[in-house]
């Protein structure tokens, strides 16, 4: 199987490879896959005060499409509000990509991991807001 | 990048040696006779031709011509042989005895057979791909009829104990098949000194050409009969019918001979040329395991398993050299090499495999840059991944709770 161009690009130059501190407040962890299944994904993002993603990192297990899925995800949800990088869809991904069928269960798990890292965040602020009430 | 792809898939196929296609062509062109056409001088010009390949093939595993049957490759030689003796002998029984790493075309023909209501008895391998005397002892009963069990293989190249397993099935009275695909033509084989009884083999592994292959068919102690799969004219002592690709036979027959002529010194080369590869590798990398049997191996296969970085993206980094990969991606079936899997790796490290088969025209200089291609792409895939991180931190991957999808 041929990969399209873009899929090699991310594969050579992975954008926002790298690990953001998982104990931050700030800070939203996504882990989905089990390295049986051929991916694991972890995706980070960096939330500021106002809900805007700052920063986004991930690593990745897995075949070319999946590393390429990951990094593409990192690359669109930065700059934009959780709100919005909620939005993001898997198919969006895949034509961006052109990725064939077989490979369309990578960009779900990239969507996956986008909002597990999104609902880790918010844990985060519900949990400091609610541990902030009860100090009052 | 280097100009040229490298190919070190040997195990998958081989190309057609330069010494084998000339041979080939005047049996496309001139004599293209029917080697079945007793009564003019084209059919006896093909006939002298697929009698005279019959010798070379034979001469590889100590065989008799007589007891080489034609065949389309080792797919129909599989078949033939287990189809071919389980129809035979049903009336002796319907038990038969193989492993649970034989190549697709023995487990689907076995597979069939069940469906017919034979009995067939999948022995587990230990952890090098080895099945041993013992559980072959231990699985034969009063109705078994055939034992087959490949010579070597394919993905991991262990060698089973094929004269230990020969003789008993001949002290038990069972049939004896072995799967030689890869073995034949790359380390010895006596029919005789391993009282093998039905053997396959193909010509597009040995440098000859595809879609070729032959099944031997003992003849004496004990005269094996098989029931035809493929019924019409008779040819092959009835056993294959089917007017025969001469020109095909031709280029397995002079595969063949080139092969056993260069046993001794290429085998050699070969063996040197894995073993640099993987002390390169070893020496460059950490968490890499062979897998396999290297007491017992062939001597061109080496199958290595990187942990922490997926198979199929592996590939991706060295595109200009072909090899194949255990990983689920690469198959149609989604799932990862059942062979490693029933050596006993997990999934994990069957996702994480790659097998590397040399061959003839595998140099050194292919061998030192494939190291360095294969060593830049670990790491740079190890930078970029979440199981390596978390091993590095000390974290116990199969205590980790994964998301399954
Ligand atoms: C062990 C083994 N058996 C059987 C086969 C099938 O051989 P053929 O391609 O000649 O049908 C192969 C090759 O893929 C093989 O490696």
């Amino acid at each position: 199987m041929a990969y399209s161009n873009k899929v090699i690009d991310h594969y050579q130059n992975p954008r926002n490879v790298g690990s953001l501190d998982q104990n931050d407040p700030q800070v939203g962890t996504g882990i989905v896959g089990a390295p049986e299944c051929g991916d694991v994904m972890k995706l980070q993002i960096r939330v500021d005060d106002q809900g805007r993603v700052t920063d986004a990192k991930f690593k990745t297990f897995g075949c070319g499409s999946a590393i390429a899925s990951s990094s593409l995800a990192t690359e669109w949800v930065k700059g934009r509000t959780l709100e919005e990088a909620e939005q993001l869809k898997n198919t969006e991904i895949v034509k961006e990509l052109a990725l064939p069928p077989v490979k369309i269960h990578c960009s779900v798990l990239a969507e996956d991991a986008v909002r597990a890292a999104i609902a880790d965040v918010r844990r985060k602020q519900e949990a400091r807001t609610s541990a902030g009430a009860g100090a009052r | 990048m280097a100009q040229k792809l490298i190919y070190l898939d040997n195990a998958a196929t081989t190309p057609v040696d330069p010494r084998v296609l000339e041979v080939m062509l005047p049996y496309y062109r001139e004599n293209f006779g029917n080697s079945a056409s007793r009564n003019h001088q084209f059919g006896w010009v093909a006939e002298e031709a697929t009698e005279n390949a019959r010798k070379q093939v034979a001469a590889v595993i100590n065989a008799d011509p007589k007891e080489i049957i034609w065949t389309s490759g080792s797919t129909e030689s599989n078949n033939l042989a287990i189809l071919g003796a389980a129809r035979m002998y049903a009336d002796k029984g319907r038990h038969l005895v193989t492993s649970l790493i034989e190549h697709k075309a023995v487990i689907d023909p076995c597979k069939f057979l069940q469906s017919q209501g034979y009995e067939v008895t999948f022995l587990q391998p230990d952890n090098k791909g080895r099945v041993s005397v013992e559980q072959v002892r231990e699985a034969l009963r009063p109705d078994t009829v055939l034992v087959s069990l490949m010579f070597a293989n394919n993905e991991i190249g262990t060698i089973h104990p094929i004269p230990e397993i020969g003789a008993l099935c001949h002290e038990k009275g069972v049939l004896f098949h072995t799967d030689a695909t890869q073995a034949f033509g790359k380390v010895p084989v006596d029919v005789e000194a391993m009282q093998i009884d039905l053997l396959s083999m193909s010509a597009h592994k040995i440098y000859g050409p595809k879609g070729v292959g032959a099944l031997y068919v003992r003849r004496k102690k004990p005269r094996v009969r098989l029931e035809p799969v493929i019924y019409g004219g008779g040819h092959e002592r009835g056993m294959r019918s089917g007017t025969l690709n001469v020109p095909g036979i031709v280029g397995f027959g002079e595969a063949a001979r080139i092969a056993k002529e260069e046993m001794p010194a290429e085998s050699k080369r070969l063996a040197g040329l894995r073993d640099r590869m993987w002390a390169g590798l070893s020496e460059h990398l950490t968490d890499i395991a062979r897998n396999g049997d290297p007491q017992h191996c062939l001597p061109n296969i080496l199958n290595v398993s990187f942990l922490y970085v997926e198979g199929e993206s592996l590939m991706m980094g060295f595109s200009d050299i072909a090899v194949s990969s255990g990983s689920a991606c690469t198959s149609a079936s989604l799932e990862p090499s059942y062979v490693l899997k029933n050596i006993g790796l997990g999934d994990d490290l069957a996702h994480s495999s790659i097998r590397f088969s040399l061959g003839r025209f595998t140099t050194t200089e292919e061998v030192d840059y494939t190291i360095k291609s294969v060593v830049r792409t670990v790491n740079h895939l190890r930078a970029m991944s979440p199981l390596y991180e978390m091993a590095q931190a000390g974290i116990d991957l199969s205590k980790v709770e994964w998301q399954h999808h």
